[in-house]
């Protein structure tokens, strides 16, 4: 770097904000180059979102200054960041779905005169910036029939019509496909390229070494450091975020013994998505499930739990066959099921931590359907504490608490169930690095009951980490079974899962 | 140890304040009238109100179930007419005595579970199939009696409409059961942690093995049979029916449940609030009325106060929140 100093867009100095009852950031500064990708990381809560806002006009700091080209700036609101060139695009997209793609670019700053809109000068200008992104999908096109990752384009569209400098994506991969995020990342580097800065929160390490040329670490609102490429070292970014080495991460613990054919599934289909399908799962065991988004997965998991209908293929618990037509019957046999997405899927997000947890059995403690409030108190207050939820009162609902927390309160009402098998689907998306180190070690005791673990995650690292044994799907079908530990490895399954191995001899049907 | 029992108890504290909700405004409404109006705290007139405000409470309640579960019920109204022109008919037949209370709230049952099926298993949008079947419905109200208002002189359920439980008149006797009950199937059975359940989430509802269409079905057929309840309790009052019964009865109810402060889009709510609410709707009527406001002016008061209450509700609740 020549001359360091002149690539300086943007500083932040000693700027701190903070909200009743909390400290979001005390005393953080930041310098943000441009052409540069700056990835921004930290635990949730660690301040991250809070400074973006600050950034980009929609919270005033308590103190400290922003510096914009040389020049102390105030962002009084988020139209005045965009004229200076800084353009936020939060993880829940801004998009009008009802509206065109141009309306959706100029979406607040329709261009015209005397209130009649110039449609256009708007089309024109859309589809130039679109054409910068290469993006293929036409101005006229309604966004709500976009997928998230051409909605995110139109976004980044929006920065480039106003000729931005400064971009900041929150978690932007957070809703995308493994393709879809490689394509994301083709366009971050060529935005860059062209010079502008981007600012990019991520909790996900295996980003990193892909696009930062420098990442800061944010902790309990207080900046950790700055590492710039090429020393950006994943045991050390995870040091710096939590505060603790990498070994202890993945640490968990599975004794006892095994029981063998716990959870068998034979040929099991849906006739669309998911190819017949068998594998066992023995009590004790994590067993993996990965591949890529949109392999089958998630479809064969609800296959089995009764979720969705299946045309052919049977399941047996423990060598009995299981009738299983719906998620009641899957619940009386002794199968789990924690989905993918917990907020829309999973929890009742109005109701009590309390009632959350004790879902699946109020039921079997009640008295001719009147609830036990003395049982389901002793329920939730043993969950409460063997899961370490950290709760203010059972009483509290289910949305005011943390991603871990909410996962935990639904690993505890599944867990109250006595299951035989569960199956985990993503049980660790959009939790912080610290509670998801707690549900590795949960998930060990778990299996350390006899009960089958069915793991499911496109996050390789985890896998590896935890898995005694994996499942590769791809297509709807499964096909690699990796069971030594040397054979668990990201670079294996990566093949199997895209398809550059083969599948294995035993699984060749599924070619 | 401590500071949990301090947290617990304020969590407690503040759903007191949310069960609560829209009293303060009933306080204040109440206490306006006393002012303003001379007789309106007498012992009559406060009989008087909780009379008239029996009939929209047991619809309320009905509403409040259907409403907490995401949905809403357009037929209540609809459905209070069939029933109560049913109960009279039944009445004029001295060989189906047995039958004058009995045949309505079957009835109201029976038109309630329609409009469950229609919503749980035909999977049509509440509005729409409600607004089919109150059309439907009210239909029926007027072909029953021909297009008539029958009359009996000699119902043997007028007590219900007219007789007293102490001073207690039976209409707010069996309004005030009504609530009660409902709060304990809400508040203490399994099926009613279900029913929020399924309007917090529907999704996990079903994921979590809880039965959806029975649930939707037990709310509907629920409210169904409250309006024929409701139908039971207006011809006892009148000793007659007719098909122009109950119109609008159901804006009324749906009003009461949303100053109770009960979520449209489902979840949370309570049948205390109904209460609350339908009682605010009963004293404006009564106390404007004893004001000698024109009926068109209560009209507008009544929006407009419906309006405020939610706005200061709405105020309220984010600030707790």
């Amino acid at each position: 770097m020549p001359n360091e100093t002149n690539d300086v867009i943007l500083s932040v100095r000693n700027i701190s904000k903070g909200f009743p009852g909390v400290q979001a950031l005390s005393s953080v500064s930041l310098e943000i180059r441009r052409g540069e990708v700056h990835v921004l990381m930290g635990e949730n809560g660690a301040g991250k979102s809070t400074l973006m806002k600050l950034l980009a006009g929609v919270y005033e700091p308590d103190g400290g200054e922003i510096i914009l080209n040389g020049e102390s700036v105030k962002m009084e609101n988020p139209l005045k960041a965009q004229k200076l060139g800084v353009n936020l695009i939060n993880q829940e997209l801004n998009i009008a779905p009802s509206l065109t793609v141009a309306e959706n670019v100029f979406m607040g700053n329709e261009p015209g005169r005397f209130g009649l809109i110039d449609r256009a000068y708007m089309a024109k200008k859309s589809a130039e910036a679109l054409a910068k992104l290469g993006s293929s999908f036409p101005v006229d096109a309604l966004a709500g029939t976009l997928s998230i990752a051409e909605q995110q384009q139109i976004e980044i569209a929006r920065s480039i019509v106003h000729d931005g400098k400064i971009l900041i994506m929150d978690e932007p991969t957070a809703a995308l496909s493994d393709r879809e995020t490689e394509r994301l990342f083709e366009l971050i580097l060529s935005l860059r390229s062209k010079g502008m800065a981007i600012i990019y929160i991520s909790h996900r390490l295996a980003e990193v070494s892909i696009i930062a040329d420098q990442v800061s670490v944010l902790r309990d609102g207080a900046f950790i450091g700055t590492l710039r490429k090429p020393n950006l070292d994943n045991a050390e970014i995870v040091r710096m975020m939590v505060g603790r080495s990498l070994t202890d991460f993945y640490k968990h613990e599975v004794s006892g013994e095994r029981i063998e054919g716990r959870l068998e599934v034979k040929g099991l289909t849906d006739g669309k998505r998911v190819k017949p399908t068998s594998f066992r799962a023995a009590g004790g065991e994590i067993l993996a499930i990965s591949g890529l988004v949109g392999s089958g997965r998630t479809e064969l998991a609800r296959l089995i739990f009764g979720a969705d209908k299946k045309t052919g293929g049977d399941i047996f618990l423990d060598g009995k066959k299981a009738a299983i037509e719906t998620p009641g019957d899957a619940i009386r046999y002794g199968i789990g099921y924690v989905p993918e997405d917990r907020k829309s899927l999973g929890l009742f997000l109005e109701m009590s931590g309390h009632e959350n947890i004790t879902m699946n059995v109020m039921g079997s403690t009640s008295t001719a359907g009147v609830l036990s409030g003395r049982k389901n108190d002793a329920i939730t207050r043993t969950a409460i504490d063997r899961l370490r939820i950290r709760i203010a009162s059972p009483r509290t609902i289910a949305l005011s608490l943390s991603g871990g927390n909410q996962q935990k309160l639904l690993l505890a009402r599944w867990l109250e169930i006595k299951p035989k098998a569960i199956i985990l689907d993503e049980p660790t998306r959009g939790v912080d690095v610290g509670a998801k180190s707690e549900i590795y070690k949960l998930i060990g005791e778990i299996a350390s009951q006899g009960v089958a673990v069915v793991f499911i995650s496109s996050e390789l690292p985890e896998v590896v980490g935890i898995a005694q044994r994996v499942l590769v799907m791809r297509d709807g079908g499964i096909v690699a079974e990796l069971m030594d530990k040397k054979d668990i490895t990201q670079e294996t399954i990566m093949a199997y899962a895209t398809g550059v191995e083969p599948p294995q001899s035993a699984f060749a049907a599924n070619r | 140890m401590e500071t949990k029992n301090k947290l617990e108890r304020r969590a407690t504290a503040r759903k007191i304040m949310r069960d609560l909700g829209i009293l303060p405004v009933l306080v204040v409404i109440i206490l306006l009238f006393t002012l303003l109006t001379p007789n309106f705290m007498s012992t009559n007139n406060i009989v008087n109100i909780l009379r008239q405000a029996s009939i929209n409470i047991v619809l309320a309640v009905g509403m409040t179930l259907v409403i907490l579960t995401g949905g809403i019920d357009l037929s209540v109204g609809s459905i209070l007419a069939t029933t109560a022109v049913i109960g009279v008919m039944t009445s004029l037949n001295p060989a189906l005595q047995w039958g004058t209370v009995l045949f309505p709230i079957l009835a109201g049952l029976l038109m309630g579970l329609v409009n469950g099926a229609l919503v749980a298993y035909v999977k049509l949008p509440p509005f729409i199939a409600t607004l089919g079947t109150m059309t439907t419905i009210r239909g029926l109200s007027y072909l029953i009696p021909d297009g008539t208002t029958v009359i009996n002189n000699n119902l043997n359920f007028a007590w219900i409409g007219n007789d007293y439980l102490g001073p207690i008149p039976w209409l707010v006797v069996i309004a005030l059961l009504v609530v009660i009950l409902t709060w304990f199937l809400l508040r203490k059975t399994v099926l009613g942690v279900r029913i929020y359940a399924v309007g917090g989430n529907v999704q996990a509802a079903r994921l979590t093995g809880i039965k959806v269409g029975f649930v939707l079905m037990f709310v509907y057929g629920m409210t169904g049979l409250l309006c024929g309840l409701g139908g039971v309790m207006t011809a006892s009052r009148l000793y007659s029916a007719s098909g122009l019964l109950g119109n609008g009865y159901e804006l009324d109810a749906i009003a009461a449940v949303i100053l109770g402060g009960t979520s449209v889009v489902g979840g949370i709510g309570s049948v205390v609030g109904t209460l609350f609410g339908a009682l605010i709707m009963a004293v404006l009527n009564n106390g404007l009325t004893l004001m000698n406001v024109s009926f068109f002016w209560q009209m507008v008061i009544r929006g407009i106060v419906i309006i405020l209450a939610v706005t200061i509700d709405k105020f309220r609740t984010k600030r707790t929140a």
